[in-house]
């Protein structure tokens, strides 16, 4: 607060008369800041509050009718008002988790390089490009999905199960390229900048007093990553992975394209599938019926509540660190 | 403890220390795995980087087929012909919509929490929390949301659900890029200002906002990126339009790139997927374009700032 | 080495004695040597380093001039000197440890054993297993006080016996006794002196063949500081030692050899340089130059 003890003395009169109005003045303006961020802040928290509710109280229909079992029952039909997410919910875990297997160790050894193999000239150049992969929208993954990817698995996947063929995963002989394989492909490289970014930012701040310390007991540079840099980082990098994985389970757009939109379970991964979101998306356009659209927001809800989830443990694992996938707004 | 005899370190002669300096011991093997390490990473790095450069090469070559400049400038006509001008004319209509409400917003969340909550407080780590679950939200659901908040009660899709939409998706980001930036305002010159008796407001106004300018227009034209390459919320609120007019009511619905991509993607005609390919083009390129931007902005700002 | 000599050591290490009245001599009477900035003279010592015209560039800016002088086998040689006259820069380019500075450049040679440690065969990861290396500032690794030593051992492959290796390091860095009950403890538990000795004890567990020590108990209250300067007696007659040091009454106490560098004012760069090197009594007795006198009197610096 504005103190007036510096007033030079002899002033004081005309200043101090000054002084009050301008102090309460001052007062009122200080309040109006506060008051206005204070506004912002529990219009936050409000609209986080109110997206729960909307979805609950657009998803009552369907609540009522299918209740819990809404979540394993698979089959969806809904001209006849049979609708089951259990089908949706495999296909997101199942596209996800493949995304997530392949994103990590990509992810953490791209980190390991910006941080600590590459030169300055060649990070300054690969770190901003690898974080550029985030900024090409979701729609544009989608599309050259569509046109790119899905001929590629189609001429691959035969050679594949032909070799890994007594594996389920592998099991189907031929398929149209669209599949839950493809679209986990597709999430694999919307979640890698998360995890390169967030894992380079968080190898960069071990100590280098640290990594001197290790270097000069004659471990290589390998060794010093497994035995300092890795563990030290661990939970934030565990806190990044569900990040990633947060995103994946959440985008709808990209893995519409090169999923195949079909709301069965099949054993191998080559087949198509669907997820909650992208299906949501296929199919909000054009209900059959209330209840259809009911339907969608109860899958909806499970997926935010899904989401939050994530969040939530993203933050608490992270421990000490301060991880957030919001870093990627920056630039630097 | 053993009893056979201790370890005299410095002494077991496990080298010979007036030979050459090349690997001694077990040293060839680790330097094997340590190299396997390296080259593992950086063809990771370098694969990462390829998959941009064919992404955006391949836009690019199947997009400068169709792509002219009266692409830009014309609207579309009929299915699959013209142009993409009252597409991007939506677009931004909606983005910038839902950026006079996300930015201020925004920006004044990032006060909150770098002003008037300290860093133990139980409201800035409540808000924090909301933030980080606002930005986990999927965007698809985010839609859902505004549907049912505003599409129901008003009966119909409008470009402004979408506005609403795109300024939930563009809150979280502008908030944490503004806490970041005004955190990084010395310190010293918020206690220059409180020892010359300004007020906080004052303060805030005259030399914390302008010390950060930089970073947070910075956030600002990134969230915007982001925002206008979004197509979920659109697809839920505002996919409703005239394909062929320009709308300047965001109150009905108004046509946008993202949703054009998606309603023309798998048309049965060539010129369709050309036009679907030249729209991703412009999209892409501005959406780069504005990052890049970015970070230059953000460059000019540190060096000022002197971080 | 005597046996009353290894008593008098283990009474000073366990504190009976106090460090600083008393050095240990364990070698024969020398001939007279001449200070060795022209590295000339008459030592029949082993050499360790043959250091020829070392100079140290950071980028454009030269932190070294060029530098002579040799380093002798299972002696304690300390670097003295005003604060940033170049001690931390010569010390750490004798183990590569400058390498990851940007813009770093040794022009000159470093002779290790007569090989030359910034050649083209030599291995920057066996440069530091043969010549170890305790920091300024303690930097154990977030892990016990157990695994902290076990590290580097068993990288090295030494997975035989390495609770003994452990205990002997700890023995010598004269820290088993307070830490033999809480091996399994976080390392980060001990004190500041503590976890100095923990990284000393962790540098000698792998058994180089020469300790560097850069300024090792700069960072340490007194106690611990008489504690560091006791190992280092013991610790020569197995390992080389250069230990570097703004203290110059510790460089009197534990060390064989002086080097004194000081700041070259002429000329438009301050750069360090070698002024005079030679035992340590005469340097600090009846040093040759003029500016060695004047530092080891106390009259700047």
């Amino acid at each position: 607060m504005s103190s007036t003890a510096r007033l030079a003395p002899g002033r004081r009169g005309f200043r101090a008369r000054r002084g009050r109005r301008a102090r309460s003045a001052g007062k009122l303006g200080d309040r109006v800041l506060f008051g206005l961020c204070a506004l912002a802040g529990l219009l936050v928290v409000a609209t986080l509050a109110d997206v729960i509710y909307q979805l609950a109280n657009n998803a009552t229909p369907a609540i009522n009718q299918f209740g819990l079992p809404f979540v394993w029952h698979t089959r969806w039909a809904p001209n006849f008002k049979i609708e089951g997410a259990g089908a949706l919910i495999y296909g997101t875990v199942v596209a996800s988790l493949i995304a997530l297997v392949l994103a990590t160790p990509l992810g953490i050894a791209i980190g390991l390089f910006l941080s600590m193999m590459a030169p300055a000239r060649v990070r300054a150049v690969i770190g901003p490009l690898v974080e550029m992969l985030a900024a090409v929208p979701s729609i544009i993954y989608g599309f050259w999905g569509l046109v790119v990817l899905v001929p590629f698995i189609y001429h691959l996947e035969p050679g594949l199960h032909s070799v890994l063929g007594f594996i389920p995963l592998f099991g189907t002989p031929s398929t149209t390229g669209v599949s839950l394989m493809t679209a986990g492909i597709v999430l694999t490289v919307m979640i890698l900048p998360i995890i390169s970014a967030l894992s380079r930012d968080l190898f960069l701040t071990v100590p280098r007093e640290l990594k001197d310390g290790a270097a000069a007991l004659g471990a290589t540079q390998w060794e010093v990553i497994r035995g300092i840099v890795l563990p030290s980082t661990a939970s934030g990098v565990g806190a990044a992975v569900v990040l990633g994985l947060g995103r994946a389970l959440g985008e709808a757009i990209a893995v519409s394209f090169v999923i195949g939109d079909v709301t069965q379970i099949h054993g191998s991964v080559f087949e198509p599938g669907s997820t909650i979101a992208a299906e949501i998306a296929t199919q909000f356009e054009s209900p059959v019926n209330n209840l259809q659209t009911a339907a969608m927001f109860y899958a909806g809800l499970i997926l935010v509540v899904i989401a939050m989830l994530c969040s939530v443990a993203a933050r608490s694992i992270a421990g000490r660190f301060d991880v957030s996938a919001g870093m990627l707004a920056k630039a630097g | 403890m053993s009893t056979a005899t201790p370890i005299t370190l410095g002494e077991s002669g496990l080298f010979d220390p007036s030979a050459p300096l090349a690997p001694s011991g077990n040293l060839g093997r680790r330097s094997l795995v340590n190299r396997f390490v390296q080259v593992t990473a950086t063809a990771a790095a370098l694969a990462a980087v390829a998959v941009l450069v064919i992404v955006v090469v391949g836009v690019a070559v199947h997009g400068a087929a169709a792509l002219s400049l009266g692409f830009v400038v014309h609207n579309a006509q009929g299915l699959a012909g013209g142009g993409i001008a009252n597409d991007l004319l939506g677009t931004l209509e909606i983005a910038l919509a839902g950026a006079v409400i996300a930015v201020p917003l925004g920006i004044l969340t990032g006060l909150y929490l770098t002003e008037f909550a300290g860093t133990r407080s139980r409201t800035g780590r409540i808000l924090k929390l909301a933030l980080d679950m606002m930005q986990g939200i999927p965007t698809i659901v985010v839609g859902l949301f505004v549907y049912g908040l505003i599409v129901i009660p008003q009966h119909k899709e409008s470009g402004f659900a979408g506005a609403i939409a795109l300024s939930i998706v563009m809150l979280p980001l502008i908030a944490r890029a503004s806490q970041e930036v005004l955190l990084l305002v010395p310190g010293s010159l918020r206690e220059a200002a409180d020892a010359l008796g300004v007020n906080r407001w004052r303060t805030v106004l005259t030399v914390i906002l302008p010390a950060a300018v930089g970073g947070l227009v910075t956030g600002a034209i990134l969230a915007i990126a982001r925002a206008v390459g979004e197509t979920a919320p659109l697809l839920i609120c505002d996919s409703i339009f005239n394909p062929t007019a320009t709308s300047f009511n965001l109150f009905g619905g108004v046509p946008s790139v993202p949703m054009f991509i998606y309603q023309s993607y798998d048309l049965p005609l060539t010129q369709a997927v050309q036009r679907v390919w030249a729209a991703a083009l412009v999209l892409m390129v501005f959406i780069l374009l504005a990052n890049l931007g970015a970070r230059v902005v953000l460059a000019r700002s540190r060096a000022k700032m002197g971080t | 080495m005597t046996d009353q000599d290894d008593r008098t050591a283990s009474m000073i290490i366990r504190g009976d004695m106090p460090a600083g009245r008393v050095r240990i001599r364990t070698e024969p009477v020398l001939p007279i040597i001449r200070p060795e900035v022209n590295g000339g003279g008459t030592e029949t010592r082993p050499v360790v380093f043959d250091i020829r015209d070392m100079a140290v560039y950071y980028g454009s800016n030269r932190a070294l001039v060029g530098t002579t002088l040799k380093i002798y086998r299972h002696l304690v040689t300390a670097v003295i000197g005003p604060s940033g006259c170049g001690k931390s820069t010569f010390i750490r380019s004798l183990n590569r440890m400058n390498d990851s500075i940007p813009g770093f450049r040794l022009e000159g040679q470093v002779l290790y054993h007569g090989n030359d440690v910034y050649g083209g065969r030599a291995n920057r990861v066996e440069v530091r297993r043969r010549i170890g290396m305790v920091f300024q500032k303690p930097n154990p690794f977030p892990k016990s006080i157990y695994d902290n030593i076990a590290w580097g051992a068993r990288n090295l492959g030494m997975k035989q016996r390495l609770d003994d290796r452990v205990e002997e390091a700890l023995r010598q860095a004269a820290l088993w006794d307070e830490v033999k009950d809480r091996l399994r403890d976080s390392a980060l538990s001990l004190s500041g002196g503590q976890q100095q000795r923990l990284c000393i004890a962790r540098a000698i567990a792998i058994e180089p063949d020469v300790l560097l020590l850069d300024e090792p108990a700069s960072a340490l209250d007194p106690v611990s500081t008489a504690a560091i300067e006791g190992l280092m007696h013991n610790l020569k007659h197995r390992f080389t030692i250069v230990i570097v040091t703004h203290n110059m009454q510790q460089a009197a106490r534990v060390a064989d050899r002086t080097a004194f560098f000081s700041l070259d004012s002429t000329g438009a760069d301050r750069t360090g340089t070698l002024i005079e090197y030679g035992e340590t009594e005469k340097i600090f007795r009846d040093a040759s130059d003029l500016r060695t006198r004047d530092y080891v009197a106390g009259r700047f610096g």
